[in-house]
């Protein structure tokens, strides 16, 4: 006969609303901060205006750092060379679009919108192929080693920056917008740039495909695996390294990507700009929790919108509200805003 | 005798200890043996260096925690002695409050930033001290009032240490201010570093490789990893900051670019990994090469370039600007396949 154990008297409560309230801060926050933007700033059209601006430089950065924090969740690898894919990313589009210069001047949204696609997509293919040969001859003979990663990663990236000066010459290289993705467009008496909605467009589009994929294909099924325990799915027959290297093809590609729409964005690129994307990804990837895709989507618009926010507000601060808002953060959360749980 | 000044860390090698002492006795007779401003110049940066780096190794190959925030540390110690020097006047008092007080700023913020970032994952440490590092940079550009911005501050130092006091002359060479704060800082450099070997070779400095090997371990024997790692972390800024100081003394100029920069940063890398992680020797062979290379390859390579001007390609390779690309390349050999650097070479050929 089955008898409780002695003194065993299981209570099974449900969450408390504070506990609850926790669980969806991360997800409330955002809504938040545009909410208390709005109340700080007072003008609705300026807010607007900062508002898409803050986005637009939220999915940017987000484009940059959703490549590092799976590749961190999936096998355990820090890469400080990230930022190479960023600037290799930007000269190989930005030479794409000067090649394509009859393409760009012209009035003419679809051939505007080709030329950038084409940049893109090269942008894409090159950064892709460079973090395939990265993996294999700087990240894969470290593994398991952090203080190594961190140090052989960073020389990569010093030989990358140094090779794109070697081919592209030592100086910043200008570049205008494509002509129709000049200027800003007037919504309720707001002035929005034209080439910020793009990249918020393009963002949530990347945003949306990748939790489609992680969330709805087999592929993804074994990369959120993967993230949470490794071994098992070792274990169970898949092969991990294969789906790592390609976690870390398509995450170099993405930062290209990033790279080319950062360019365009600032109207000039230099060998150097990765590195600077660098200490925002890496600020975006802390607070959102290593590893945790979501995380650094949220975590990229925190700090696109607070960045905005606080630059019209009060100029000074502005410097230093990034890292003001991953202290705060850190001290709310130590681990980011939402960790990746390791069943281990 | 020489066991207690080495804190009982003999070189244990016969090749490596010959080439500390040459470098020992050239840059302790660098002004009679290599008279002119520009080796003066050079020997001044070595001995600064090389505690930089030797303090950088007390994180980095010690205790195993990657920082990119050195060069921080290393200019609060210099801005100190810089608004000191300013807002006090010349005087001796200046340098020693601007030290101090550089000093104590670093190890405090070390201390924050440590406390916000060590308690968690050690791997943190790394993308904070970056994120960290740089902001300060920009703010020392920015906010210009204060620091003096791009163009950094300028200031006096006592008049005994510039080349205007003059008392004499010796074996060919002048007496004067410039030898006396050369001596400074060779002296100061000296005694920091012997400080940091005693550091390393102390109780102390086993705990610290004790974490840098098994972490879980050393916690589990009941040393507590936080309270160590932050203590190291919090030491280590405030060498560097007294470094700051003495550069800031030795060139009597601050600024973003030679204080503050990532370059500094990767240079400090470069030369603990060449040099040998883990050993306090390794940062002076490593420091000494660097800084020797930095002043006189570049000119080599500027030559190279010239001469093979004709071919496509390979003078753009050779170009003096491109040495960064070839110590990026040999940073990353050498992580591979001397993990242990020039010194571990040299100890395990033995």
């Amino acid at each position: 006969m089955m008898t409780d154990a002695p003194g065993h008297n299981p209570t099974l409560a449900a969450l408390s609303a504070s506990d609850r309230i926790g669980q969806a801060m991360p997800f409330i926050l955002v809504p938040l901060v545009v909410v208390a933007g709005f109340l700080a700033i007072g003008s609705s059209s300026s807010w607007l205006t900062l508002t898409v601006a803050g986005l637009a430089m939220g999915m940017m950065i987000f484009l940059m750092a959703s490549g590092l924090t799976l590749v961190f969740g999936l096998m355990d690898v820090i890469n400080f060379g990230h930022g190479a894919f960023i600037s290799v990313g930007a000269f190989v589009g930005v030479s794409v679009l000067i090649g394509f210069g009859g393409w760009t001047s012209a009035p003419s949204l679809g051939l505007n919108l080709a030329a950038v696609a084409l940049a893109i997509l090269a942008a894409i293919a090159v950064t892709g192929v460079l973090g395939w040969g990265f993996e294999r001859v700087i990240v894969r003979p470290v593994y398991g080693q952090h203080l190594h990663q961190i140090l052989v990663t960073v020389g990569g990236l010093i030989v990358i920056e140094q090779l794109i000066q070697v081919v592209w010459g030592p100086h910043e290289i200008f570049i205008n917008r494509p002509e129709t993705l000049q200027g800003a467009i007037t919504y309720a008496g707001a002035a929005l740039e034209k080439y910020r909605l793009l990249a918020v467009a393009l963002g949530l589009m990347v945003f949306v495909a990748m939790r489609l994929v992680l969330r709805r294909t087999k592929i993804g099924l074994i990369v959120r695996a993967g993230v949470q325990n490794g071994e098992m799915v070792q274990a169970l027959g898949y092969r991990l390294r294969l789906v790592f290297i390609g976690v870390f093809v398509a995450g170099s590609a993405l930062a290209g990507l990033g790279g080319v729409m950062w360019g365009l964005y600032q109207g000039v690129i230099t060998a150097g700009m990765g590195e600077e994307m660098m200490i925002l990804v890496f600020i975006v990837v802390i607070i959102g929790g290593l590893g945790s895709v979501e995380g650094a989507f949220i975590g990229a618009l925190l700090v696109g919108l607070s960045q905005n926010y606080i630059a019209f507000l009060a100029p000074k601060l502005a410097l230093i509200s990034n890292i003001g808002l991953m202290a705060a953060i850190l001290m709310w959360r130590p681990q980011g805003m939402m960790p990746v749980v390791k069943a281990k | 005798m020489i066991d207690t000044i080495l804190s009982g860390d003999r070189p244990r090698s016969m090749t490596l200890a010959a080439l500390l002492l040459i470098i020992l006795v050239g840059l302790a007779l660098a002004p009679f043996l290599f008279p002119g401003v520009r080796s003066l110049e050079t020997a001044a940066r070595i001995c600064i260096f090389i505690v930089l780096v030797a303090s950088y190794d007390l994180l980095l190959g010690y205790t195993g925690i990657v920082s990119f925030a050195h060069t921080m540390f290393f200019g609060l110690g210099a801005y100190g002695v810089a608004l000191t020097s300013v807002h006090m006047g010349r005087g001796f008092d200046a340098l020693a409050v601007g030290t101090v007080a550089g000093a104590l700023a670093a190890a405090v913020l070390a201390f924050v930033i440590g406390l916000l970032s060590l308690r968690v994952r050690a791997i943190f440490f790394a993308m904070i001290t970056l994120a960290v590092a740089s902001a300060v940079a920009v703010l020392v550009s920015q906010l210009s009032q204060i620091t003096g911005g791009e163009d950094g501050l300028n200031y006096l130092i006592p008049r005994e240490l510039t080349p205007a006091f003059r008392f004499g002359e010796a074996f060919g060479v002048k007496l004067n201010g410039r030898l006396l704060a050369y001596y400074l800082v060779f002296g100061a450099c000296l005694l920091l570093f012997l400080l940091l070997l005693r550091v390393v070779n102390s109780p102390f400095g086993r705990v610290l490789e004790a974490i840098r090997e098994n972490d879980f371990r050393a916690e589990a024997i009941g040393y507590r990893v936080v309270a160590y790692r932050t203590l190291a972390t919090c030491l280590s800024a405030a060498v560097a900051a007294v470094a700051g100081s003495i550069f800031a003394i030795w060139l009597r100029y601050v600024g973003p670019d030679t204080t503050l920069s990532f370059s500094i940063m990767l240079d400090i890398l470069l030369m603990v990994v060449i040099g040998g992680m883990g050993t306090m020797y390794g940062a002076v062979i490593g420091a000494t090469l660097f800084v020797l290379a930095q002043n006189y390859l570049q000119t080599l390579m500027g030559s190279a370039s010239d001469a093979t001007s004709a071919l496509p390609l390979i003078p753009d390779l050779l170009s003096p600007d491109r040495w960064m690309l070839w110590l990026g390349v040999l940073f990353v050999l050498s992580v591979y396949f001397f993990p242990t650097g020039i010194v571990g070479r040299l100890r395990g050929a033995r």
